[in-house]
């Protein structure tokens, strides 16, 4: 196999921030080269630089021994580089084919040659398994095909070397093992894949090799098959890291949360939610699980005040607040983690201290009267960051600058910091590396012993099935049953997901 | 009113509608395409009214029409660049350099016209559009006269409309365009430069609006007087919001709006009584109604008004 890409001593700064030190990684051809590291480590930097939308501070990028300077992605995509990003660079209102060969000289006489292009787009599909279709507008498309596009289109381009950040952080299983499919069809065909991920399992099933990349450093670079799961860990957080999450029996308290044969619509006016009926108790966590779609935002919303439900009873204890505002049930004591960190999560564009005290900032100690008290949202803001470990220079750097762990740590600092009586965490832990998921599963089983109740919806079912003391299995917007964690059957659970019902509730 | 005169009524409408449509229409086209790209700029008033009144200059100095159009144009692509200097290159906000540029036209357009033509009120003579027949289709019965006997950039105004649909939705360049205004950072990371489209854009929007802006001065009237473009900048962008961002919607638009002008100028010659001021209040008081029972119905391009910056 022959060397297709050096890079050599890469160094990327940032203000206050060393994003890549000195890094070298190299890629062969026809092999899957994972780089594997915690958040914030500078994967998507390096990569950033590789396809030159970041300049290096310093370092050499040599491709099939050839040095080049890559000014612009422009000449990234000359030199058969492709990259599909973390966050996807499709336009949604356009259609596929239209995303396809934007920027491209793909014309007939002054026009676009749509059709051509279209052909063109279904012989790749074939080619590689791609399944898509070239006229769909990519605003109506799942996640799944969307990253179908994305690869489409660096195919299109000429790419041999094809950069996945973190391409399954928003897959679900079966459309990890179809994109596998994928990865494997395009190095049987010579093409080189770099491939970013933090889950272990998977970079240990597809790739040839590994880079571990931790603080900006390339710790190391090895054989995927001279490793285990446990040395990968040690690797990329520097200490020992634990798979398995005590949970320690506690014996749950009086219902904080109960919902009674709840219906809500969802966003296209369809009912997403039918006669859910649940109750959860202080010391007890409720697994929501199901395939996504199911209803699962809906119920979260619902119960956070944000959407209304059309039927039935939400109860805060012994207080109805069903349709109240998002803002009364704050008060009440709810804490919520949502589903989408960048979009619901956080105001990206405003610091870190102003995103801390978005739920407080009218209430002394952060107002008096009129006026924001600066110096006490500074020092609470300090405090979170150092007790959550967010990683960052300081406390008035903009949300979006943030790693997206770090941007997990800095929900959960603002959630948790009101000690809430309940806690609603939408897939708390997607895209996270092991230490980061580690450790916000260690803060929602904290929460738990502290006397707080979890509603825990995810799709990860390792997830649910290691922090739930019961397990609501939802299928479109109906709980299907309700499983006691002891007595969980997977082949059960995977039968409910899929719409079987249940007869006895535990 | 017998037959024949409700004929010639609408006749003589429907020409004074195509007339008062032209300079909007022409101004919303170029307003489409920088929209289009992610940008705002509500600087097309102070722009048409620099178009109007260098139109009337550059016809005074240079003895023609086509001199006037001429240096308009230029002038204007020169607010353009400025234009997009600030808010392109420099990320300004793009509804405060908007104003700056209104301000700055209305200011530059006085004094320049008070310096060059002088405070009397003797108007120098000035070659202006005349208007064209068009052989064998202006004898058209009743249309004829309506639609083929019109200044040259009536013609223009109405032929740019397939041609700007054709480009923005069939060519490369449209495709381009579209792009960076729905998602600036996905069409940079497949090597289109977002900026370079952006000025095109402007300067390209800007430019037919001096053309609409000289329409006014040296085809609707033929003279240069103070703010003479009295909101039609804006009724453009109107026009361009109420036509979803497309050429044709914008064509419909402009025709909307410019009954409204025709019909002020109908019920002023009518003289029906009611106080002048009224009459003239009708465009706008159209634009504003049909704005506000269409808010929400046009979604504008997902990235308008944000400046791209990298990293
Ligand atoms: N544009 C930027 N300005 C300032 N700092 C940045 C910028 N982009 C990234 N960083 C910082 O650089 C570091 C590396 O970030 P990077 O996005 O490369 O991490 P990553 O390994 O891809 O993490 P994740 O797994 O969370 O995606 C982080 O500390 C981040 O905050
Ligand atoms: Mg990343």
């Amino acid at each position: 196999m022959s060397t297709v890409l050096e890079m050599k001593n890469i160094t990327k700064k940032f203000p206050g921030v060393l994003a890549n030190d000195n890094v070298c990684f190299s890629a062969d051809s026809g092999e899957v080269h994972a780089l594997l590291g915690e958040n914030g480590a500078g994967k998507t930097t390096l990569m950033n630089i590789l396809y030159g939308l970041y300049q290096p501070t310093s370092g050499e990028i040599y491709l099939k021994g050839r040095k080049v300077e890559i000014t612009s992605p422009k000449v990234a995509i000359e030199n058969g580089i492709g990259m599909v990003h973390q966050h996807f660079m499709l336009i949604p209102a356009l259609s596929v084919v239209e995303n396809v060969i934007l920027g491209m000289r793909q014309r007939r006489g002054a026009f676009l040659a749509i059709d051509e292009a279209a052909a063109k787009v279904k012989d790749l599909s074939a080619r590689y398994g791609l399944a898509v279709d070239p006229h769909r507008k990519v605003g109506d498309l799942s996640v799944g095909e969307r990253q179908r596009v994305e690869i489409v289109k660096a195919l299109y381009r000429g790419a041999d070397l094809l950069i996945l950040d973190e391409p399954t952080a928003v897959l679900t299983p079966q459309e990890t093992d179809e994109l596998f499919g994928v990865i494997r069809h395009l190095t049987a065909q010579g093409h080189t894949v770099i491939f970013i991920s933090h889950k272990l399992n998977e970079v240990k099933a597809i790739s040839d090799r590994v880079t571990v990349l931790r603080q900006g450093r390339a710790v190391t670079t090895v054989k995927t098959s001279r490793v285990s799961k446990e040395e990968l860990a040690r690797f990329m957080v520097g200490k020992e890291v634990l798979f398995d999450i005590e949970r320690e029996p506690l014996e749950p308290g009086a219902p904080v949360l109960r919902l009674d044969q709840i219906e809500a619509d969802n966003d296209l006016g369809l009912r997403a939610l039918k006669n859910v009926s649940l109750e959860i108790r202080q010391r007890e966590v409720l697994g929501i699980a199901g395939v996504d779609g199911n209803g699962q935002r809906e119920l979260v919303e619902v119960i956070c005040g944000l959407r209304k439900a059309s039927r039935g009873t939400v109860w805060l204890g012994d207080i109805d607040v069903t349709n109240a505002s998002p803002r009364r049930i704050t008060e009440l004591g709810t804490a919520h983690i949502p589903e989408d960190r960048q979009a619901r999560g956080l105001v990206l564009t405003m610091t870190l201290k102003e995103n801390l005290v978005l739920h407080d900032y009218y209430r002394p100690p952060f107002s008096r009267g009129h006026f924001l008290n600066w110096k006490e949202i500074r020092d609470h803001s300090r405090r979170l960051i150092r007790e959550f470990d967010v990683r960052t220079p300081h406390e008035d750097l903009l949300a979006k600058n943030l790693s997206g762990g770090n941007q997990q740590k800095l929900i959960l600092a603002r959630e948790l910091s009101s000690q809430p009586q309940l806690l609603v965490a939408m897939h708390p832990t997607r895209g996270l590396d092991v230490g980061a998921i580690e450790y916000v599963h260690r803060k929602i089983m904290e929460q738990r012993a502290r006397g707080a109740a979890v509603l825990l919806v995810s799709t990860d079912l390792d997830e649910i099935l290691s922090l739930s003391d019961r397990i609501a299995v939802i299928y479109e917007g109906e709980i299907m049953g309700i499983l006691a964690n002891h007595q969980v059957d997977i082949g059960e659970i995977g039968l409910m997901m899929a719409g079987v019902k249940k007869t006895a509730v535990a | 009113m017998g037959n024949e005169g409700l004929l010639n009524f609408i006749v003589s409408f429907l020409a004074t509608d195509l007339r008062c449509a032209t300079p909007i229409l022409i101004a919303a086209l170029g307003l489409v395409f920088i929209e289009r790209s992610g940008v705002v700029n509500i600087g097309v008033e102070g722009t048409m009214l620099i178009g109007s009144l260098l139109g009337v200059v550059g016809s005074y100095m240079f003895g023609s029409v086509w001199w006037g159009v001429l240096t308009a144009v230029a002038a204007t692509a020169l607010i353009g660049a400025l234009f997009a200097y600030f808010t392109v290159t420099l990320g300004a906000d793009q509804v405060v350099t908007g104003t700056a540029i209104n301000i700055l036209g209305m200011g530059v357009t006085t004094t320049l016209n008070r310096l060059i033509f002088g405070l009397d009120k003797s108007i120098p003579p000035i070659d202006t559009f005349k208007v064209i027949s068009i052989p064998v289709l202006s004898k058209i019965p009743v249309l004829g006269s309506v639609l083929f006997q019109q200044m040259l950039p009536v013609y223009v105004a109405f032929l740019l409309v397939p041609v700007a649909h054709v480009v923005l939705f069939r060519t490369p360049f449209g495709l381009t365009v579209r792009s960076v205004g729905e998602h600036p950072k996905a069409a940079d990371t497949v090597g289109i430069n977002v900026w370079k489209i952006r000025y095109a854009t402007v300067i390209g929007g800007s430019c037919l609006a001096g053309l609409a802006g000289c329409y006014l001065s040296l085809g609707v009237l033929s003279f240069f007087i103070e703010n003479m473009v009295a909101g039609r900048g804006f009724i453009a962008l109107a026009a361009v919001i109420f036509g979803k961002y497309t050429p044709l919607g914008a064509l419909l638009a402009a025709l909307l709006f410019g009954a409204g002008e025709a019909l002020q100028y109908r019920f002023q010659a009518l003289g029906s009584g009611i106080p002048y001021q009224f009459m003239l209040m009708i465009p706008y008081v159209l634009t504003v109604a049909v704005l506000a029972g269409f808010v929400g119905k046009s979604t504008p391009p997902a990235s308008s008004g944000v400046p791209y910056t990298k990293e």
